[in-house]
């Protein structure tokens, strides 16, 4: 298999978020400011890449019936050491995100590639697709954090360009739905699906 | 008195959907029509109140005690999962009725992020046994009003006549911003 294609495959074409709605909680939940979603994205990506490649190296030993308990223990494995190791040396980011980061076990999109993927492929693919689905999902929660960040406080990364507050509801509960809607609408056009 | 604001505060307040996104997946998954939202709802009910029941005598009389707290996250994910094959089994046995309508939904439920992290929450908060399940059980009345609500709405978006890319899940999300708008008005009371 073309491993590049399978590495880029996760940004646009098949993106967890924009394309196969996969992950939502996290994506909506912490995406206040783009240094949050991005810090989200890759504490997601580390789950991922490790997930699939343990479970492509033992794919052969597991026996198809506890197949799924076996992907949860360890996704949950690595959950926790990112948990542990963010609350080390991340306080703050760990303090904004919060709950989701225990939360990551129940992300449909890495128990989505664990099944879907790794446990059918060999380690080199099982580790593009878990590197490339997982930048593709931090790309879309920067992408969407930045832009509610921008409308909502008007900064950027924490740089304040504009005098005063933005509109507040972008960084409220309804903002999020709003802006993830309008650029999935904007990926629609761009890519012509349903056009 | 300390139960009614545990009630107001997690159905209308804090709506775990609109206002936490847990659950999102079958709140935008199920949502398409009120008879499997209703269906949905119920097993939510089912198994949060349990899953709170059984991972709050986890927390307090294992991990607490033996110092293992960091085990959290795997230990509630693998009691969640083995609990809803339990109650799959045990409801297949008991009520088929029951069965027949919650069936489907029940194995959904694993990945429902809201189970785990009401199971979460109600640790953090310090709540005790019986407020625990007050605080499941009303979580789950919040998570069965928004998903129904919703799917009333989305009932009748299916008439709409909607734009070529906002069809199908952009325009459902973006009416789920105005009903989460919507359910803002209800910040404040308590």
């Amino acid at each position: 298999m073309n491993q590049l294609k399978n590495f880029t495959k996760g940004f646009i074409k098949e993106n967890p978020v924009f394309a196969l709605f996969l992950g939502l909680c996290p994506t909506l939940g912490v995406t206040t400011t783009a240094i949050n979603g991005m810090g989200m994205g890759l504490a997601t990506t580390f789950v991922l890449l490790m997930a699939n490649i343990v479970v492509s190296l033992i794919k052969n030993f597991i026996p198809d019936k506890v197949r799924i308990p076996s992907f949860i223990v360890i996704i949950a494995s690595f959950v926790t050491i990112v948990e542990l190791t963010m609350q080390a040396y991340l306080p703050d980011l760990f303090e904004a995100l919060g709950l989701f980061i225990p939360l990551i076990v129940v992300n449909c999109v890495v128990l989505g590639r664990a099944e879907a993927f790794a446990s059918k492929n060999n380690l080199l693919s099982s580790a593009v697709d878990g590197l490339g689905m997982g930048l593709g999902f931090t790309f879309a929660l920067t992408l969407l954090g930045a832009v509610r960040e921008i409308l909502g406080s008007g900064s950027i990364f924490g740089l304040k360009f504009i005098e005063g507050d933005g509109m507040l509801i972008f960084i409220l509960s309804p903002g999020a739905f709003i802006a993830l809607g309008y650029l999935i609408v904007i990926i629609n056009k761009l890519s012509k699906k349903g056009a | 008195m300390e139960y009614i604001i545990i009630i107001i505060s997690a159905i209308f307040v804090n709506n775990i959907v609109l206002n936490k996104f847990l659950g999102i997946c079958p709140f935008i998954g199920v949502s398409g029509k009120i008879e499997t939202a209703t269906g949905m709802s119920g097993a939510v009910l089912f198994v949060m109140t349990i899953a709170t029941l059984v991972t709050y005598l986890i927390q307090n009389y294992i991990l607490i005690p033996f110092g293992i707290g960091f085990m959290q996250t795997i230990t509630f994910i693998l009691v969640i999962a083995t609990l809803v094959q339990l109650v799959e089994i045990i409801l297949k046995k008991v009520s088929p009725s029951l069965y027949q309508a919650l069936g489907i939904f029940l194995p959904l439920i694993t990945t429902n992020c809201a189970v785990l992290g009401v199971a979460i929450m109600a640790g953090q908060q310090d709540l005790n046994l019986m407020e625990s399940i007050v605080f499941a059980i009303a979580n789950s009345i919040g998570f069965g009003l928004a998903l129904i609500l919703f799917s009333g709405l989305r009932e009748h978006l299916e008439l709409a006549e909607v734009p070529g890319p906002m069809k199908g899940v952009p325009i459902a999300f973006i009416v789920a911003g105005l009903l989460a708008m919507a359910f803002m008005g209800f910040a404040g009371i308590v």
